[in-house]
């Protein structure tokens, strides 16, 4: 299964859970399944189009989404999507 | 009095405790530090100002960091505002001037942000300052660390410029070359924040880090004679700085330390090789900054995926700023034409600033006699290697034995 990582912030809402692993085939159903076992993700992460938010960043495997093929990329078996706050540095 | 009541978020507006902490837990947006405006209000003067040291801390009133903290200060701001006529003359400019922030401490605005943020980090406990940098931050990091004693990590792209490299490791910082370019090392140093007891200046202390940004403005409009330009060009990374610039123009005005209530038009010079803010300015939504794989010589302003990109594009907007980028030919171009006119060195992201600029002019924004001003924000010789590979020698040089005759025979003197 998938892994997310889930970043400070949202713990919260993962129960506190750093990775939680979701079956899915690319990211928008990842979201979707993280949604289902922790509510809240979905508002989170996607804005009220359904794409990603301005302030998240999301990486798949270390490379971020949104240089390929954003919440439809491909999510394998041993993929880890890490969650980032994208507010930092400069 | 405490001056700081807490973090607010820019976006909801959910508030925080004061704390190491940089991102909203509701909608993931930045938070901003807030003041106490009442009690400023009854305090803040331009003839305070005026008694206070010849360094950025005449504006400590307005800054994150309380009374009672001793600050670590190398000396940074108040640089030179200096007239620029025969820049102005040769791009029709009849009241240009440049703020020379490459005459900080360490030779970049970095100076004012990390002399806040590490004044901060102390005062709150921190033994370990760390930053993710395209290197002038790293280096002014690592010097105010070793100013104030502290442990030191700094997070830097692995093909940094050498110069750069060089000047940080003086200092004996814990280096970290990271493989990968800039927005890797701060993707990297995002996640670091939570395993680490250690205070990131423009990461988990940012909200303080970042104000330090705002004494530029706070300088240019003193030295203006408490006025506020036209327009200010500044050069766009993050954007974060030029966010600030923003919020130091409206405390000007709040405050009553400006004549006049007219805002500058803010516009943002960025690189063509890395140009993810005007790419997204003038496109048909310029809230969606979408990231890119940087390019270019103008490393110490090469970030992909700005922060506060968005806030930028608002902002020169609302103001009837623009923002404008060059190639690489014209940073290079701009570095030579402000070092022939100005007597002034800069580095590539100054290139990238007076390159814009010069478009700007050349391509009629302004009609002449507007006040422009150009924030410089980083010294030439941290990028020199760009010159010699761009044919860098002067094309006036000419090598000649140690006689009189070889010298007649090769140099005119007319």
């Amino acid at each position: 299964m998938a892994q997310f990582r889930i970043p400070g912030p949202l713990r919260r809402l993962s129960d506190g859970q750093v990775t939680v692993a979701v079956e899915a085939n690319d990211l928008a159903s990842a979201i979707d399944a993280l949604d289902a076992r922790y509510p809240g993700f979905r508002d989170r992460l996607l804005d009220e189009k359904g794409e990603l938010r301005q302030f998240v960043n999301v990486y798949l495997n270390d490379e971020d989404v949104r240089l390929g093929s954003g919440l439809q990329a491909k999510v394998g078996e041993r993929d880890e999507i890490s969650i980032v706050p994208a507010v930092a540095g400069g | 009095m405490p001056k700081l009541l807490g973090l607010r978020c820019r976006e909801c507006g959910a508030e925080y405790e004061l704390q190491a902490t940089h991102v909203c837990e509701m909608c993931f947006g930045p938070l901003d530090a807030v003041y106490d405006q009442a009690a400023l209000k009854k305090i803040v003067s331009r003839s305070r100002i005026e008694q206070g040291p010849s360094s950025m801390w005449r504006y400590c009133d307005l800054l994150p960091v309380e009374d009672s903290v001793a600050v670590v200060t190398l000396g940074e701001g108040f640089t030179p505002l200096v007239k620029a006529e025969r820049l102005g003359a040769e791009l029709g400019l009849r009241n240009l001037y440049l703020k020379n922030d490459s005459m900080n401490p360490t030779n970049s605005f970095k100076d004012r942000v990390v002399s806040v943020a590490i004044s901060w980090a102390r005062a709150h406990g921190f033994e370990t300052i760390a930053c993710a940098s395209t290197g002038n931050l790293a280096n002014a990091v690592a010097a105010y660390a070793a100013r104030a004693g502290l442990e030191c990590f700094v997070f830097i792209p692995i093909d940094l410029e050498p110069a750069k490299v060089a000047a940080i490791s003086v200092f004996d910082p814990n280096l970290v070359a990271v493989r990968g370019n800039y927005d890797d090392v701060n993707r990297l140093c995002s996640q670091l924040i939570e395993s680490t007891p250690w205070a990131f200046c423009n990461i988990n202390i940012r909200p303080f880090y970042a104000e330090g940004s705002k004494t530029l403005t706070f300088e240019t409009a003193e030295q203006l004679g408490w006025k506020l330009p036209d327009e200010i060009i500044i050069p766009i990374a993050s954007g974060c700085q030029f966010v600030r610039h923003r919020q130091a123009v409206r405390e000007l005005i709040e405050y009553g330390l400006v004549r006049g209530e007219r805002v500058p038009a803010f516009t943002g010079a960025q690189a063509l090789g890395c140009a993810p803010v005007y790419n997204a300015f003038h496109s048909d939504n310029p809230d969606r900054v979408l990231p890119v794989k940087p390019d270019t010589i103008a490393k110490s302003i090469a970030i992909g995926n700005p922060s506060d990109g968005v806030y930028v594009n608002r902002i020169a907007r609302e103001t009837g700023g623009v923002v404008e980028a060059v190639t690489e030919e014209e940073i290079v171009d701009a570095i030579r034409l402000l070092a022939r006119t100005e007597g002034i060195f800069t580095e590539t992201a100054g290139g990238v600033t007076i390159g814009v600029l010069a478009k700007l002019a050349r391509a009629g924004r302004w009609k002449g006699d507007e006040t422009v001003v150009a924030y410089v924000t980083g010294h030439g010789l941290k990028t020199a290697d760009v010159l010699a590979s761009a044919n860098g020698h002067s094309s006036k040089r000419v090598e000649i034995d140690p006689t009189m005759k070889s010298f007649r025979e090769k140099v005119s003197i007319s």
